[in-house]
């Protein structure tokens, strides 16, 4: 069973999949600005973590998933939510404080969850969601649904020191864990070199026994491959795996964040030699997969997407009053 | 339709900032993405980036302006195909105004008055039992997860030496033999660890026993129960549940000094979101962790170490269970009202037996569960007593006794006939020293000493 499903994956994406990867990147991108460009109306208040940069890993990684898998992440998680197919609309209208939001206005930009998409959270707490990704993989080995939890942490996360309880038991217990770690190289505003003794976080799971490999985030060909290797080793019951992702966030640790603990220059490097989507759009082109009325007609259908979603944000009714007092308990 | 480019907010507290200087000139194409000025906001400056494609048609405010409100039209964009003719047609475009607000009589932004607590919570009305057998805390205990175990596969026993040890404590005894490793599942010593995983096992629909081998050791994992458990249905718009136990033995023991010896009801019942019961019996102890087991909420079982070997009746019913939020009236009296909970009931009812002695007949409220409190039966009680003393193993700074002198003030403040008297452990860290020992907890003497004050009696 599980062979079969690794070999299933091992072939190489089709060009749907391609054009679908592209279009999914471009959701994430496009939703993110407009979000930026909401908080700078005053829309959306506190803090705001932008994934721009950063889409190829989740995309990637859902590129490669099984419909048993779950996900979780850290407060960085509007891509994620969008990836894993929940509606705009309803992520939109969280960030504003709205009644149509997922959470009912309640949770914000870093606490959102759907069941039904088996997704997670959105944990606000750097490196709390690992544990409880850890549980997650442990429910799905208990409940024997064939299922592997995507449970994803930064570059600044890994230093936690329950990072590594959960690594000790998800490798005792060989629990069904892909542990993703976003390395976009700065912990807020310290860099990885500033925070971290020893930077090859592929290995930060080597004591445990716990195969680990670095890949190139920017690449979303090179995150699916990996992440079908990963997460067929974690299905197959040989226990966790550990992704880092080389990646990059192009905005500030949150919106209030001016970056200035990097250059300009390595910005826009990064942006300009290795963006994801641009990346992509050039193979899609180079290789005849699409031409560029098709691009222009996956922006149109992008741009309506974020539109609307931003129009249902700012339409939809902040949370009525009583909802204070609710969704405190389960009453029996 | 030309598009106006606002003044933007980019931090959390900015209502004005300078704008710096423009990177991009009047003519010049722009991208989505693409740095077009640069703002001063109260705490930094800050590149702003353009979020629709267009050419910059006419700048509205020039590089250099301080003071430029937020959401002030500082350019225009045109769109593709459009020239300075168009500049004057520009989109109307929404503006961060007042929100509309859900419909709902009478519409106010002044707080809606709280709801009452629930009273009777998880585990319905307390039903009346005849037969009863005779057993230890620790055995109530374990039979309680048993017979849940039973029931429901998704519940689940882990922690630290809860299965081929049979527990630190002998709570989970003979639990590993009838429901094998699967269910029973000895953790590394990695309280913050396996209190997260927990969480992500009820997250996904399952049902777990987390133990604390001391409640002491549960602060290495207090953000997963307040943070991850108590606050994440709320977070999520009531869509996302925790039903999980946190439970394990909880204040003083005997001689192992101030780290492990201290009573946590206070810190947990002060978090919403949680349910918090503190068992005094092995009636108790049975009753509530079932209800707690079957609770879909987070729930804290709060036990005591010293009472696992003391043994009660208990009744003998396969459906036994006590409702999480209802006290109980151990001990029946007319002249004072005793409100206590865990082993400090004991403490009360030893207390109630000496004044019995002077005339002076106790009530005696074992508390059962802290949050929620069962505010109708004390109110009830000092409603008929009109004194009341508060016994507890805790500080009293901040404590369960604050807050039942808190809702008499609110709810029973005209049936008092004297104030309140705590009767608390010293405001101290718990010493070794067996004598100093002996001098922090709550002893009869007091409580007697207590209740003689409120009756005005020497």
């Amino acid at each position: 069973m599980a062979s079969a499903k690794r070999r299933a994956k091992a072939v190489e994406p089709t060009k749907a999949q391609f054009i679908k990867w592209y279009r999914d990147m471009l959701l994430i991108r496009r939703f993110e600005e407009k979000a930026g460009q909401l908080y700078g109306m005053g829309l959306i208040g506190g803090f705001c973590h932008l994934y721009i940069g950063q889409e190829a890993v989740v995309v990637g990684m859902m590129a490669a998933a099984e419909p048993a898998d779950s996900v979780v992440t850290s407060y960085r998680d509007h891509g994620q939510m969008l990836a894993c197919g929940m509606d705009p609309k309803g992520v939109m209208a969280e960030l504003t404080g709205r009644a149509g939001g997922y959470s009912k206005g309640k949770g914000g930009s870093m606490h959102m969850f759907s069941r039904e998409k088996k997704f997670y959270g959105g944990h606000g707490i750097v490196g709390a969601q690992v544990p409880i990704g850890t549980g997650l993989g442990f429910a799905h080995r208990y409940s024997e649904d064939g299922g592997v939890c995507h449970t994803y942490l930064g570059d600044g996360a890994v230093n936690q020191g329950q990072v590594y309880e959960s690594f000790n038991m998800a490798a005792l217990w060989k629990l069904p864990v892909v542990y993703v770690i976003e390395n976009n190289k700065y912990a807020m505003g310290t860099s990885i070199e500033r925070a971290s003794a020893g930077t090859e976080l592929a290995k930060r799971g080597a004591a445990y026994g716990i195969p680990g490999e670095a890949v190139d985030g920017m690449s979303v060909s090179a995150v699916f491959e990996a992440a079908s290797r990963a997460l067929a080793h974690a299905r197959s019951g040989e226990g966790p795996y550990i992704l880092e992702m080389k990646t990059y966030r192009y905005r500030g640790h949150s919106m209030s964040d001016p970056a200035k603990y990097r250059t300009k220059e390595e910005v826009t490097r990064m942006r300009e030699q290795h963006d994801p989507i641009d990346t992509l759009k050039a193979v899609l082109l180079e290789q005849g997969h699409i031409d560029e009325a098709g691009l222009k007609e996956i922006d149109r259908e992008v741009k309506q997407i974020v539109g609307e979603a931003a129009d249902f944000a700012q339409a939809s009714p902040e949370p009525a009053p009583s909802e204070l007092w609710t969704d405190v308990l389960i009453e029996a | 339709m030309p598009i106006e480019v606002l003044m933007p907010a980019l931090s959390p507290t900015m209502t004005e900032g300078k704008l710096a200087r423009w990177l991009k000139s009047e003519g010049d194409a722009v991208k989505s993405g693409d740095v077009i000025a640069e703002i001063e906001t109260d705490k930094a400056t800050m590149e702003f980036e353009a979020v629709e494609e267009g050419r910059i048609g006419k700048i509205l405010v020039e590089g250099g302006t301080e003071g430029v409100a937020v959401n002030t039209p500082i350019a225009i964009l045109l769109e593709e195909g459009e020239d300075s003719a168009d500049l004057g047609k520009v989109a109307e475009r929404p503006v961060a105004s007042t929100a509309p607000v859900a419909a709902e009589p009478p519409a106010s932004t002044s707080m809606p008055p709280a709801p009452k607590p629930p009273q009777a919570s998880f585990g319905g009305e307390e039903k009346q039992y005849d037969k009863f057998v005779r057993m230890t805390v620790r055995e109530a205990l374990r039979d309680a997860m048993a017979e849940e175990m039973r029931r429901d596969e998704a519940v689940f026993l882990m922690g630290e030496e809860v299965g081929q040890y049979q527990g630190a404590y002998k709570v989970s005894q003979g639990l590993l033999d009838e429901f094998g490793p699967k269910r029973v599942i000895d953790t590394p010593i990695t309280e913050m660890g396996f209190a997260g995983l927990g969480v992500g096992a009820a997250f996904a629909g399952l049902k777990p026993i987390v133990e604390f081998m001391t409640m002491n050791f549960s602060m290495q994992a207090i953000d997963h129960v307040i943070n991850s458990a108590a606050k994440t249905l709320y977070m999520s718009g009531g869509q996302q549940p925790c039903p999980i136990v946190f439970r394990g033995p909880n204040g003083a023991a005997s001689r192992v000094a101030a780290q492990h010896s201290q009573d946590f009801s206070a810190w947990y019942a002060h978090c919403p979101g949680l349910k918090v019961v503190a068992p005094y019996s092995a009636a108790d102890a049975k009753g509530l962790l079932k209800a707690a087991i079957r609770d879909p909420n987070p729930v804290v079982v709060l036990e005591n170490e010293i009472m696992y070997g003391q043994s009660f009746d208990v009744p003998d019913d396969p459906d036994f269970i006590i409702p999480i939020g209802k006290a109980k009236i151990e001990r029946e009296g007319g002249h004072v009202t005793i409100i206590s909970y865990a082993r400090s009931v004991h403490i009360a009812l030893q207390a109630a037996e000496m004044l019995a002695g002077e005339g002076i007949e106790a009530e005696v409220i074992n508390l059962r569960t802290i949050r929620p409190l069962d505010v109708e039966t004390i109110v009830r009680s000092i409603q008929k007593t009109n004194r009341v003393v508060t016994v507890h193993e805790d500080w009293p700074f901040a404590s369960v006794s604050s807050e039942i002198a808190a809702v008499i003030m609110e709810n029973a403040f005209d049936w008092l006939d004297a104030p309140l008297v705590r009767v608390c452990g010293a405001d101290v860290p718990m010493p070794y020293a067996a004598n100093l020992e002996k001098l922090y907890l709550p002893q009869p003497e007091q409580v007697v000493e207590a209740a003689r004050r409120v009756c005005y009696k020497k």
